[in-house]
Parts: C-alpha cells; sequence; structure tokens
C-alpha cells in the first residue's frame, strides 16, 4: 500500500469513521443514561425521508440541506410519537408508538428512494451501510503535498462536516454537562433544582439526531445504533466515573473505528482475499467485540473478575469449613471426616483449592486423606467454631429461632467475618461449649 | 378502473396468487402474535432478533456454497437466521444480566453489532465464486417479487401452524401478559410458556424476512396490533382484529407492489399497515378520534341547548314570573334578549347563536316579533326548560344536602352533572332529595339567579 494511497483513500475515511464514532459515543452515553437507547435507533430510522427528500428535491448532497432536512424529518417523526402518546396514551404503550412511526417514516424514505432516485447515487446499500470507502481526498497525492492549504482546502466534505459536527456537540455537552447530568441520574431533584429536565431530554433527541444524520453518510442509519450505544457501555466496564466513563468511551469509538478500518480493509488480504469487506460494519462488529471484552476481562465488573472474586470467597469458605470439621473431629463427634466435608463441599477442585490453601497458611499438615491442625490451625478453627456456636446462640436467644433450625443459618453466617454477638453463655443451644 | 384490472389479470398468475396468499397469511400471523408480543413487551426483542439474523444469512450462504449444497435453499438461510437471531438474544439476556446494561441498550447494542457483522459478511459473500449473491438482498428489505410459489408456500404453512399455536395457548399467553405472578402462583408453568411465545415471535420474524425484509419486520408486529386496540378491549377479539388487520396489510402491500413497479414490498407492506393503523386510530367505532370527536360535539352541542333553555327559564323567573305562571311566559310576555342570556351565562357568541338556531330548528324557541334580537319559549320548549331547572336544582339540593355542598359551589358541579343521565340516577335524585317538590313542579333555586350571580 503506497503512501499516497493512504492519504488519498485510508486516511479521510478513517478519520470519518473516527468521528463519526466519537459523536455518536459522546452522545450516546447519556441515551443509555437515560435508558431509552432505542430512541436512537428510533432517530436514525426516522430521517431518512428528510435525506431522501433534500436529495430528490435539491439533487444535492451537500451537508446542510441534508441535516435540515434530516433534522426535520426527526423532529416530525418526534412530534408525531408525542402526538400518538397524548391521544393514545392508554391504549398504546411507548415503545409501539415508536416503532409505528420509525418504521412508517423509514418505508417511505425507502419508496421514494426506490421510486426516485433509482439511477443516482442514493440507494438501499448506502442507506444501510453507509459509504465510508467513498469518502476519499483526491488532493492529497503525496506527503508533501499536506503543506499546500489548497490540499486542506480541498478536504472531503464528509470528514468536514463530521469534524464541525463533533465539535458542536463537545461544546454542547461541556455547556450543559450539569444540566445533562441531572437530568440522567436525578430527574425530580433536576425538576426541582429547575433544571428543566423535559427540556434537556428534547435537546437530547435533537443532539442524536446531530449525530445520527452526520453519522448516516459514513455508517448508514442501522449500524449508527451500534455506535450510539457499544462505546459508553464498553466504558461503563472500566469505570464508576461518568467523566471517565466520557473520555474511555471516546478512546473505545476510536479504537472501533480504526480497528474496524483496519480489519475490514487488511483482514481479507491476510485470509486471502483479493477484496475489502464493508468498513462500516466491521466498525460496528469491532465496536460489539470492545463491549465483549470489556465487559469479560474488566478489573472491577468483568466477568472473570467477578467469577475469581466468587471463586475466592467459594475456596475460603470451603477452608474454614474444613478447620471446623477437624476441630470437630477433635471434640471427638461421630461422622465429622474429612470426607464427610468433602461430599459437603462437592466440588473436588475446590477442595483441593481449599486444601492447598490451608496447608500454605500453615494450618494442617499430615496427608490429604488425614490432615492434622497444627497450633495456628487449631486457633483458626476455634475461631470459626466459636463464631459458629455463638450465631447459633444469638438466633435462639435474640430471634427466637428454633434450636434445631439454627444449624444451616450459622453455617452461612459463620463465614462473614463479623465479630458475632457474644452472650454471657458459655453453651451453644445444643449444649456444647463456645471455644 | 378498468385498466388495473386488465392489468391484474395480465400480472396475476399462478406464482403471484400463491405469493400474494403467503403473504397475507404471514400478516394474520404477525397480527395474531404481535398483538400478544406487544402486550407481553416483547417487540423490542423481535426487532433485536430480526437485525441479528443477517449474520446467520449470510454464514448459512457462506457454508452451503463451501459444501457446494444449494445456496438459494430457503429453508437452510432461514436455519441460519434462526441460529444468530437466538445467539443474538442469547448475548443481550447475557449482557443485560452481567455487563450492568439496561435491557433496551443491551438490545440495541446486540441490533448494531450483529447487522454490522452481518454486512461485513455479505461483503465477503460477494466474492465468493458461487451465483446467487444477489438474492440475499431481498432479507434486509423484503422482496416479493423473486418469491417462488415453493417459497411462498413454505411461508403460508409456517404462517398457519404459528396462529394456530397461539390460538391454542390463547388462554395461558393472556395469563402470563396480563399477571405473570398469579399466573405462576397457579401452577402454570410461566417460563415454559414465555418461552414459547418468544419462540412464536421469531418464528414470525424469520418467515416475515422474506417479504418484509429483516429492517421492517417489526413493525408487522407493533402496527397491526395497536391498530387492533382501537376496536375492542377484550383480548381474544383484539388478537382477531389485529389478525384480519395484518392480512389485509400484507394482502394490499404485496397487491400494490406487485403491480407498481420498483415498490419495495417491505416497505410498501409497512406503509399499508401503516395507512391501516390510521384508519383505525381515526375511524374505529366509538374509540377513533373521529367517532370520539363526533360524540363529544354532539354533547356539546346538547349541553349548549339545555344550559341555553334553563338560562332563559330562570331569567324569566327572576324578572318575576314565577314557575306556576308557565302560560304566562308561554303566551308571550317572557321574551328574553339574548344579550341577557349571555350575560347571565359565559356562552362565546356563536355557541349561544348555533345553540338558539338548534333549539327553533326543534321547535322549542320561537321568535319574538316585538323584540328583535329577543327569544321566546313554545310551550313545549317552556316543558322542557322547566325539566331541566328542575333536574339542575335537585342536584343543587343533592350537592347540599349530601355532600355538604354551599349554595353557589353546588352550581357548577351541577351544570355537569344534569346532562345525559340514566332514568335510575334521576329515580334516585327523585327519591333522595325531591321530597317537598312534586313531579314536575321547579323548587326554588338555592342561590340568588340576577345577573353578577355566576362569576
Amino acid at each position: 500500500m503506497s503512501g499516497s494511497l493512504l492519504l488519498q483513500y485510508d486516511l479521510p475515511a478513517v478519520a470519518a469513521a473516527t468521528l463519526c464514532a466519537g459523536a455518536c459515543a459522546l452522545v450516546g452515553h447519556f441515551l443509555t443514561l437515560r435508558r431509552t437507547a432505542m430512541l436512537g435507533d428510533a432517530i436514525s430510522h426516522a430521517v431518512l425521508p428528510g435525506i431522501v427528500l433534500v436529495f430528490l428535491l435539491l439533487g444535492t448532497r451537500a451537508p446542510l440541506p441534508m441535516l435540515l432536512g434530516a433534522g426535520a424529518a426527526a423532529l416530525l417523526a418526534a412530534g408525531v410519537i408525542e402526538g400518538l402518546k397524548r391521544l393514545f396514551g392508554d391504549r398504546l404503550e411507548q415503545g409501539a408508538a415508536m416503532g409505528i412511526v420509525f418504521s412508517a417514516f423509514f418505508a417511505m424514505g425507502i419508496v421514494l428512494m426506490e421510486r426516485g432516485a433509482r439511477n443516482v447515487d442514493l440507494d438501499a446499500d448506502c442507506v444501510l451501510y453507509g459509504t465510508l470507502e467513498a469518502i476519499t481526498w483526491p488532493a492529497a497525492h503525496s506527503a508533501a503535498a499536506l503543506a499546500d492549504p489548497a490540499v486542506w482546502a480541498a478536504a472531503p466534505r464528509q470528514v468536514i462536516t463530521l469534524a464541525v459536527v463533533y465539535v458542536l456537540l463537545l461544546a454542547v455537552v461541556a455547556l450543559f454537562f450539569r444540566r445533562l447530568v441531572a437530568a440522567c441520574f436525578d430527574p425530580g431533584f433536576a425538576r426541582s433544582a429547575g433544571l428543566r429536565p423535559g427540556l434537556v431530554n428534547f435537546g437530547l433527541a435533537g443532539l442524536v439526531a446531530t449525530a445520527a444524520v452526520a453519522s448516516f453518510e459514513a455508517v448508514g442509519s442501522v449500524l449508527v445504533i451500534a455506535m450510539l450505544v457499544c462505546p459508553g457501555a464498553a466504558a461503563r466496564q472500566w469505570s464508576d466515573r461518568l467523566v471517565s466513563q466520557l473520555w474511555i468511551g471516546q478512546g473505545m469509538a476510536a479504537l472501533a473505528a480504526v480497528g474496524g478500518y483496519v480489519l475490514a480493509s487488511v483482514g481479507p488480504a491476510m485470509v486471502g482475499l483479493d477484496r475489502a469487506l464493508t468498513a462500516s460494519g466491521m466498525i460496528a462488529a469491532m465496536a460489539g467485540g470492545l463491549l465483549l471484552v470489556s465487559a469479560v476481562v474488566s478489573p472491577k465488573h468483568g466477568a472473570v473478575a467477578r467469577w475469581r472474586r466468587r471463586r475466592a470467597v467459594a475456596v475460603e469458605t470451603a477452608r474454614e469449613d474444613l478447620l471446623a470439621t477437624l476441630f470437630r473431629q477433635r471434640e471427638g463427634r461421630a461422622g465429622f471426616t474429612p470426607a464427610f466435608w468433602r461430599a459437603t463441599v462437592g466440588s473436588a477442585r475446590l477442595c483441593d483449592l481449599a486444601m492447598r490453601q490451608a496447608r500454605q497458611r500453615g494450618q494442617i499438615t499430615g496427608p490429604d486423606e488425614a490432615p492434622q491442625l497444627t497450633e495456628a490451625g487449631l486457633a483458626a478453627a476455634a475461631a470459626v467454631v466459636r463464631s459458629h456456636r455463638l450465631w447459633e446462640r444469638y438466633l435462639v436467644d435474640e430471634a427466637g429461632a428454633d434450636p434445631a433450625k439454627v444449624h444451616d443459618q450459622a453455617m452461612v453466617l459463620e463465614h462473614a467475618g463479623l465479630t458475632p454477638p457474644q452472650p454471657g453463655d458459655a453453651t451453644d443451644p445444643h449444649g456444647r461449649r463456645i471455644p | 378502473m378498468a385498466s388495473v384490472l386488465a392489468q391484474l389479470g395480465v400480472t396475476i398468475g399462478y406464482n403471484t396468487a400463491v405469493v400474494l396468499a403467503g403473504v397475507t397469511l404471514l400478516g394474520v400471523a404477525s397480527g395474531v402474535i404481535g398483538s400478544l408480543a406487544v402486550l407481553r413487551r416483547r417487540t423490542l426483542m423481535g426487532d433485536t432478533l430480526a437485525h441479528a439474523t443477517l449474520p446467520g444469512i449470510a454464514l448459512a450462504f457462506i457454508l452451503a456454497s463451501a459444501l457446494g449444497w444449494e445456496t438459494r435453499s430457503l429453508p437452510l438461510l432461514l436455519a441460519g437466521a434462526a441460529v444468530t437471531g437466538g445467539l443474538g438474544l442469547a448475548a443481550a439476556h447475557w449482557l443485560t444480566r452481567s455487563a450492568r446494561m439496561s435491557e433496551d441498550g443491551a438490545m440495541a447494542a446486540v441490533l448494531g453489532v450483529f447487522f454490522g457483522a452481518g454486512v461485513a459478511l455479505l461483503s465477503y459473500v460477494q466474492t465468493l465464486p458461487t451465483g446467487g449473491q444477489a438474492g440475499l438482498s431481498r432479507f434486509i428489505l423484503g422482496q416479493t417479487a423473486a418469491m417462488s410459489a415453493a417459497d411462498a408456500t413454505t411461508i403460508g404453512v409456517l404462517a398457519v401452524v404459528v396462529t394456530a399455536v397461539a390460538g391454542l395457548l390463547l388462554k395461558e399467553f393472556r395469563l402470563i401478559c396480563f399477571d405473570r405472578g398469579f399466573a405462576a402462583a397457579q401452577g402454570w408453568p410461566v417460563g415454559l410458556l414465555d418461552a414459547v411465545l418468544l419462540a412464536l415471535v421469531g418464528l414470525v420474524t424469520i418467515i416475515g424476512l422474506q417479504a418484509v425484509g429483516l429492517v421492517l419486520v417489526v413493525a408487522m408486529l407493533i402496527t397491526p396490533a395497536a391498530a387492533a386496540r382501537f376496536f375492542s378491549d377484550r383480548l381474544s377479539t383484539t388478537v382477531v382484529a389485529a389478525g384480519v388487520l395484518g392480512g389485509l396489510s400484507g394482502l394490499a402491500g404485496g397487491v400494490v407492489s406487485a403491480l407498481v413497479e420498483r415498490a419495495p414490498a417491505g416497505a410498501v407492506i409497512v406503509l399499508a399497515a401503516t395507512a391501516v393503523f390510521a384508519g383505525a386510530a381515526l375511524l374505529a367505532p366509538r374509540r377513533g378520534l373521529l367517532p370520539v370527536a363526533v360524540r363529544r360535539v354532539r354533547a356539546a352541542l346538547e349541553h349548549d341547548q339545555e344550559h341555553v333553555l334553563r338560562a332563559i327559564y330562570e331569567l324569566t323567573e327572576a324578572d318575576g314570573q314565577t314557575a306556576d305562571r308557565q302560560t304566562a311566559i308561554g303566551s308571550g310576555s317572557g321574551a328574553v334578549a339574548l344579550r341577557r342570556i349571555a350575560q347571565h351565562r359565559p356562552f362565546a357568541p356563536w355557541r349561544l347563536a348555533l345553540a338558539v338556531r338548534l333549539l327553533r330548528l326543534r321547535s322549542l324557541l320561537g321568535r319574538c316579533y316585538v323584540m328583535p334580537g329577543a327569544v321566546l319559549l313554545t310551550p313545549d320548549g317552556l316543558a322542557e326548560a322547566a325539566r331541566l331547572t328542575r333536574l339542575h336544582r335537585l342536584f343543587e339540593r343533592y350537592l347540599i344536602l349530601r355532600g355538604g355542598r354551599d349554595a353557589f359551589s353546588a352550581d357548577d358541579p351541577a351544570d355537569f352533572i344534569e346532562h345525559g343521565l340514566s332514568p335510575a340516577v334521576l329515580a334516585e335524585l327523585e327519591a333522595s332529595v325531591a321530597a317537598d317538590a312534586p313531579a314536575g313542579a321547579v323548587p326554588p333555586s338555592p342561590h340568588r339567579l340576577e345577573q353578577g350571580a355566576r362569576p
């Protein structure tokens, strides 16, 4: 791949994809916070007839008329949805109203397009997938040409539009950040503080419409929803603070755009195909991949981390149960053997881990089949059994539970690591000494 | 008309007829399932599932071409669609449970991502040496023109099966739609029933892909169901109505897209369904906008007339002509200027004029030839005015005696209540407060009636 091709074809496409993903991620984050993600889907579908009509009537793809037409269509759709809600709120749930309106608008756009714009460069494919590959910068034929201001003036209009929209959205979000946050997290508080959450919602819908329309050419009308939702959702796995989430979301969006584009253009060549894949589709898939990876590996909320935390608790619990079993065996109570313990734990792997942990902490010695408590192990085991019996005492004395039924509950509570309440009685409800 | 028929005669061959039948049955099935899915809030899932079928269709095509099978086999492609559609729903479920996402966020993410993956796979499919790739795009926006009679038959049969299952399980679905907790407490297998309903939604979505396309197929679930809600509040009736309306939409859309060149079937079918919805919302008896508006206007006209009659009665009464001198009023001495009526009650001028005109048409009011701009009660009008005034005052007394209102604050509520009451209520009212007002007599007003008495 030569340098000029990179400048003329790949750079503008990647720039457009990155700006589009960034803009969508920014406003989409608030959309997901408001739990109205599907509104983004509805808006991105509803703009189609506006775009097609402008194209048919004016014969232009200039950004401003397109944005205005799309905005008008989005506004009209929002108005119709609101009108349906007001008129028939009792027999038409909101999701249904939205579904009816956006599918009708989209269908109208498709029919208009097929009937009117058949032979011009607006077709179903570019509505559905966008035309990222068509964004080119012919003037940038070499690196040296970049020094010429005229080359910059001839930068592809899609990229310029997206850049302007991106900066605009960034500015609006920064300016109204507090209002947005208040309206998203606590509409009731926002209302009482005079922050007009209804107005903010309306403004948010406007921001989403702007992002969706600007992204229309790059990724089409369906993939916008992936751009709106995925980067923010991925970012939420990594941080609990909104501002950090927004920045991480921007990073995720850029990663999805660049990664998806590279994968689409280079990936097929690596497996011996001579044709690139549709970049917009790949970018959406990449955004989904990032979400999946984040949801699995994030250190705090990830599936792996949560599994490991649960596992650690399970091992700890099994080890304490082992110590308590050995303690009861020493007390001379029948049935409390390592084999009994293995049966109650169930998983052999868990038993091995618990046994190993107990050895590492110097709490048991001897063979696995008949381990002996060490000095330290005896103290730890006494603490567990003490906890168990004190809890039993407490459940019977203070909570009025039936002595015959408190054992299982105490089996759970004894591991909580709390200092159990200490009644004066030195025996448990079954008459055994509390160590 | 003749040319349209000729065109119909020319274009509707055996194949088209079968396709139309298939699309109609599909519409029926989606209407029936949709009305249950909307109640159970499963339409979002339908949309996500539909979009998530794209990678499955592309993968099935790739698999078929790699193994040398028939790449245009509908069952194979639809099986692929079902696999990734189900996978998409499972992914959304997992994201909701373990990635701290709201349900609609997870659905939206899966919808976009799976569709994106499908788009990328489709561009790979285009590079394959096997033919038939172009046909895949019909799954996105729908195309009935390319549907074979065999495909349409498959779709029709599946649609009938889906409808039949929904019909058989209607009672069970009704339970889980309206009160899942109760159904579970009664020992119904709610999890299983939910799964069956979801499977039916998925099946309708998947058989709808070819005709309507995956972007818009959810509209076939939502729109006829929403339209049917205007015809009844009973689930069984709604389900049947949704089936009929869905079938109509499918048929109309199919016919238009067969007759008109370059009319994409999916979009046309959805627009037909939208038109049906709009028609139902406007015209449905009792609940449509128009009947409701007509009812409101009629009621308003009727109430205006009643208020005018009573105003005239009250004004003549205030002039010193008591209720027992009805004949004297009727004889012409009781003419009342319209200006005074407007002062007595806050009427919009045009509404007063309209009410007077209607009362004249009903021969309840006569023109007064002595005083221009004044009206006169006819004997019938007088009787009606006396009846209305009596009713109003009985209500006022009821509100004062039983409702703890004072004399003035009883007037306004009585104004609202007095119209169009059932005989049973009237009888109860008579029995309750008319002890000292014998039938037909107008009791005195509990409050002053001269000008300005009403704020």
